[in-house]
């Protein structure tokens, strides 16, 4: 099962490294931005899917890191520097805003992010001396790295890719290591966890500003790549996409969001022949999913991979137990 | 994981293969439109405007010799969807992009038409999308640094206000708007007593209008989208707000009118482009779109239509289809209804892009939009 | 100072309707764990029943009566069996990712269905205004509110008063105990999403003269009304009431003396010290959390 798994990520990862080669600037645009949207969905997954908690605040804090990015470089700060800067801001204030928002239930951090969310838009908005307010920010200039441009769509593919698996490569070993399986433990239960002497707010607060911090790292790749910001980009309803990216991909699972990312940038062009339904069948595939398999389309391969496994007499008779 | 990067890789390949197919004696010339969302009625009007210029002109043959081709895309008003239709079309080489009519998507689709050296024929009014240094960008209808002026003659000769307050929807369109006014105002020693800003989408203006009266101004300038508009007209009246009550194309559209339910009796403005202008061919073109798509046409369908034979004027003059070609030809010329009767008045267009022609007028009478005055162009007297 | 008062006027009329809806809301929180974060869309969808019967030939009484029909049958009946219990199963989580899918989804069916334009939508009360101490009010809002108070004292009367009402709450504060005393707890829970179904149809049909049938009312009706039960406290009914007022209130006071930019922040605002301050709504019980 294992050996299956490792085969299928090195046959992805080279489809994403000479697929590229074949398409047009469109579709280069494309993969480019599932790899951006990926790195938050990853960050929204560990809040989600790791940690058990809803955050609806995931496209403000890609729109922070986003203007963060776009006003730093076009101040003359060096873009590597800028990126760093973008994460640093999100983290922080993921931390500020999880501190007090985690004393209380589940539930109601969905509606603090959500505030803040609409919050966050209102200051971009109204904020013209700083933010551009409704005319955003354009002319963003893709990055130089010591001579080498990214101006050309290829170029900015290959380092969103890059940045992706480096973020991937980080988020695996975090998720590894024994801090990382104290998140698990949060999110099956939270008082046992507690009682077993884990300082269950800590671990969550940490878990929250990274995820946030993932979600900055994202807007600091969208800035070059879309070159141009307008606060609209930022609200509830990139947020609402990628919580619907990570549950359809399926939460709490490593690839989780790379399928999710995948579904949510295709499928407006599998839907083009009915233009403007893409919404309507997003939505209603993740209401018939939801019943069918709450863990999502991962979910789902691993439950039709294990069906598959086991010996033809067990089968019948065997029930997968879900996560 | 394995088969979806499979299938999804296939996909992609399959659809970019897709989009070489293209037939060769016809002109590609994409219409990237609000077809859905909060602009799908300026979308709608826009597409059936352009599609009656473009039925026509092909049944004579097309234009050159060659028939339009004009597929459509949606934007679902949103401007990060814009931007991505632009991107996609620009990879089959189009002649002239046709429409966002959202300023926001325009501005974020235009500098990626402007870097391709494709010509952009779009129905955005704000001020910002002629003064970005783009050649290659081309309006349809007033920018707002020429309709505001025209209002603000207006409210100084025909209100003759001294102090004007101003309501305006705080969007890109709004926005600019509200700016371009207030530069206006200022330029006419006209004070502007109360600024007030309201959100897209809001349902309750009792705060507004008590701002607003509070002000004591002597005309109230309004400057929301159409629901808005009439919800804000309602409860002006409402509350008695009896000062005049003046807009700009919209305030005075049919859409608002029909949902103010009356309140908008007496509301004045200016209107850019109508289908009540008393001029005999915008009326026979009134009569030819409500038989093709049967409804009446908003401003959104003028523009689109003479925006057709604008393209149609220009490649004319320069004998063949190079964008490059066009852009430099477009800036500066006149198409007069002499030579191309269905350009149904008199445009001219600068360096900018920005269009110059007559405008008018106008007063809500008893339910109807009713022209009371016709404006030059501006710099004939 | 007859600002004020116009303010308030106004701020009463659109809090009731932001009051009902929350109520329904916070019914269905108590009792069956379900957040509805369809609620919006819920309060936007009645009214587009009520105008595609109308299509239909129907005088509008009846129209509005068949479309409490429907909202019963679909989004109280339906919606918890097809949606609700296979998704509490699961957990509360994937029952939020479940309605928030749902609201996406309802929102863009009337949209692609129906019209993405603003419908107009007719009155029930005859068009005219009142003049109350110089302020004026429209007869409409004063219906609003009117229809409002008897529906919140009914609803209490209900919950309060009757058998079972009384055996709804019960079931709202200890199923397992209720279940125990013989109380059939899954058909209480059946009604309170009746009840909130009812609820949901009569705002609409309250609110869509003024705000127009449109398939994007949901969103900010659907934000009001959590800020609503939230800031109130969503485990009284009478707590979603006055947050409902408070918040209707608050938007018009803070629009005409504070920045307007600003305006749809404050109750977000207020919403967020609620919850760190006094998590269980400023009238609401400190809720217990069962291990």
């Amino acid at each position: 099962m294992n050996r299956l798994a490792a085969a299928a990520i090195v046959v992805a990862t080279a489809f994403a490294i000479v697929v590229p080669f074949f398409l047009k600037p469109f579709g280069i645009y494309l993969l480019s931005l599932w790899a951006v949207l990926t790195i938050a969905a990853i960050g929204l997954n560990l809040t989600l899917g790791y940690a058990g908690q809803v955050s609806l605040a995931q496209g403000a804090f890609i729109g922070i890191g986003a203007y963060t990015t776009a006003l730093l470089t076009q101040a003359g700060v060096p873009y590597a520097l800028a990126f760093v800067a973008a994460g640093a801001l999100s983290f922080a204030i993921g931390w500020l805003l999880g501190y007090p928002a985690l004393r209380v239930q589940h539930h109601y951090l969905a509606f603090v992010t959500l505030a803040f969310t609409t919050l966050v838009f209102l200051v971009l908005r109204n904020e013209e001396w700083l933010t551009g307010g409704i005319y955003g920010i354009s002319g963003i200039m893709r990055p130089v790295f010591f001579g080498w441009s990214t101006a050309k769509p290829l170029d900015f593919y290959f380092l969103c890719l890059g940045v992706l698996i480096a973020l991937s490569l980080a988020t695996w070993w975090m998720v590894r290591s024994p801090w990382g399986r104290a998140f698990v433990a949060l999110r099956e239960n939270p008082v046992r966890a507690l009682s077993l002497g884990l300082d269950t707010r800590r671990y969550t607060l940490m878990v929250f500003a990274i995820g946030s911090s993932l979600g900055g790292l994202s807007g600091a790749l969208f800035a070059p790549l879309v070159q141009f910001l307008e606060p609209a980009s930022f609200g509830l309803n990139r947020s609402f996409d990628l919580l619907l990216m990570v549950i359809v991909g399926g939460s709490g699972y490593f690839f989780g969001p790379f399928v999710g990312a995948l579904v949510s940038v295709l499928l407006p062009e599998w839907t083009r022949i009915a233009e403007g339904y893409y919404l309507l069948v997003y939505a209603a595939l993740v209401m018939v999913l939801m019943p069918l398999c709450p863990a999502g389309v991962i979910g789902l391969l691993e439950r039709v991979l294990k069906a598959l496994n086991r010996r033809p007499g067990t089968a019948a008779s065997a029930r997968v137990v879900e996560q | 994981m394995l088969r979806h990067g499979l299938i999804a890789s296939a996909l992609v390949v399959g659809l970019g293969i897709i989009q070489q197919a293209k037939a060769q004696n016809s002109v590609y010339m994409p219409a990237i439109l609000e077809l859905s969302g909060t602009g799908a009625v300026s979308g709608t009007n826009f597409r059936d405007g352009m599609i009656l210029a473009v039925e026509e002109i092909n049944a004579k043959g097309g234009f050159l010799g060659k028939k339009i081709e004009m597929p459509l895309l949606d934007t679902q008003s949103e401007a990060g969807i814009a931007r991505l239709q632009v991107q996609k079309v620009l990879d089959n080489k189009p002649y002239v992009i046709l429409g966002p009519v959202f300023s926001g998507s325009v501005l974020t689709s235009m500098v990626l038409a402007q870097q391709a050296e494709i010509p952009q024929l779009v129905g955005g009014e704000a001020a910002a999308i002629t003064q970005r240094n783009n050649p290659y960008v081309f309006r349809t209808s007033f920018g707002q640094q020429f309709s505001m002026p025209k209002i603000a003659n207006y409210v100084r000769d025909g209100i003759k206000a001294k102090s004007v307050a101003l309501i305006w929807v705080n969007n890109d369109f709004g926005k600019g708007g509200r700016d371009n006014f207030t530069k206006e105002m200022n330029s006419r020693n006209i004070k502007i007593v109360a600024d007030v800003s309201t959100e897209a989408g809001q349902a309750d203006f009792s705060a507004d209008v008590v701002k607003v009266k509070a002000a004591n101004a002597d005309a109230v300038f309004v400057y929301l989208n159409e629901e808005e508009s009439a919800r804000f007209l309602r409860e002006a009246r409402k509350q008695g707000l009896n000062v005049p009550l003046i807009g700009e194309t919209t305030l005075l559209g049919q859409k608002v009118i029909d949902l103010a339910q009356g309140a908008a009796n007496g509301v004045k403005g200016h209107v850019g482009l109508t289908v009540d202008a008393p001029i005999p061919a915008v009326q026979q073109f009134a009569e030819r779109f409500k038989k093709r798509f049967n409804y009446v046409c908003d401003h959104n369908g003028i523009k689109g239509y003479t925006g057709i034979y604008f393209i149609k004027a220009v490649t004319e003059k320069i004998g063949k289809f190079d964008s490059k070609a066009f852009a430099e030809a477009a800036h500066g010329i006149t198409v007069s209804p002499k030579d191309e009767p269905n350009i149904l008045m008199e445009a001219t267009w600068d360096k900018n892009g920005d269009i110059n022609r007559e405008s008018f007028l106008g007063e809500v009478v008893d339910g109807k939009q009713k022209i009371v005055e016709v404006l030059p162009k501006l710099g004939v007297k | 100072m007859v600002h004020f008062f116009q303010l308030l006027l106004s701020g009463l009329a659109t809090g009731a309707i932001y009051a009902l809806v929350a109520v329904g809301f916070s019914l269905l929180w108590q009792t069956s764990q379900t957040i509805n974060f369809a609620q919006g869309e819920f309060v936007m969808l009645p009214a587009f029943f009520v105008l595609m019967a109308m299509n239909a030939g129907a005088p509008l009484w009846l129209a509005c009566l068949i479309a409490i029909a429907l909202s019963i049958l679909l989004l109280g009946v339906v919606f918890k069996f097809v949606i609700v219990d296979p998704m509490l199963r699961h957990g509360v989580l994937p029952l939020v990712i479940s309605t928030i899918a749902l609201a996406l989804f309802m929102k863009e069916a009337v949209k692609d269905f129906y019209s993405s334009q603003a419908q107009p939508f007719p009155a029930l009360v005859a068009e005219g205004d009142v003049n109350l101490l110089g302020a004026v009010v429209s007869a409409q809002s004063l219906v609003v509110l009117a229809v409002a108070i008897v529906t919140v004292v009914g609803l209490n009367l209900l919950l309060n008063k009757t058998r079972l009402g009384r055996s709804m709450q019960a079931t709202a504060q200890n199923p397992t105990l209720a279940r125990i005393l013989g109380i059939p707890v899954r058909r209480m829970v059946l009604y309170t999403f009746l009840v909130n179904a009812v609820l949901v149809a009569i705002a609409s049909i309250l609110i869509s003269p003024i705000y127009l049938a449109k398939f994007t009312n949901g969103e900010t009706l659907g934000l009001a009304a959590f800020v609503a039960a939230i800031i109130g406290g969503f485990n009284q009914v009478r707590g979603a009431v006055l947050g409902g007022v408070i918040v209707g209130i608050l938007d018009n006071l803070s629009a005409a003396y504070l920045s307007s930019q600003y305006r749809a922040a404050f109750p977000l605002l207020i919403l967020i010290v609620v919850i760190l301050l006094r998590p269980q709504g400023l009238f609401g019980r400190a809720q217990e959390r069962t291990v």
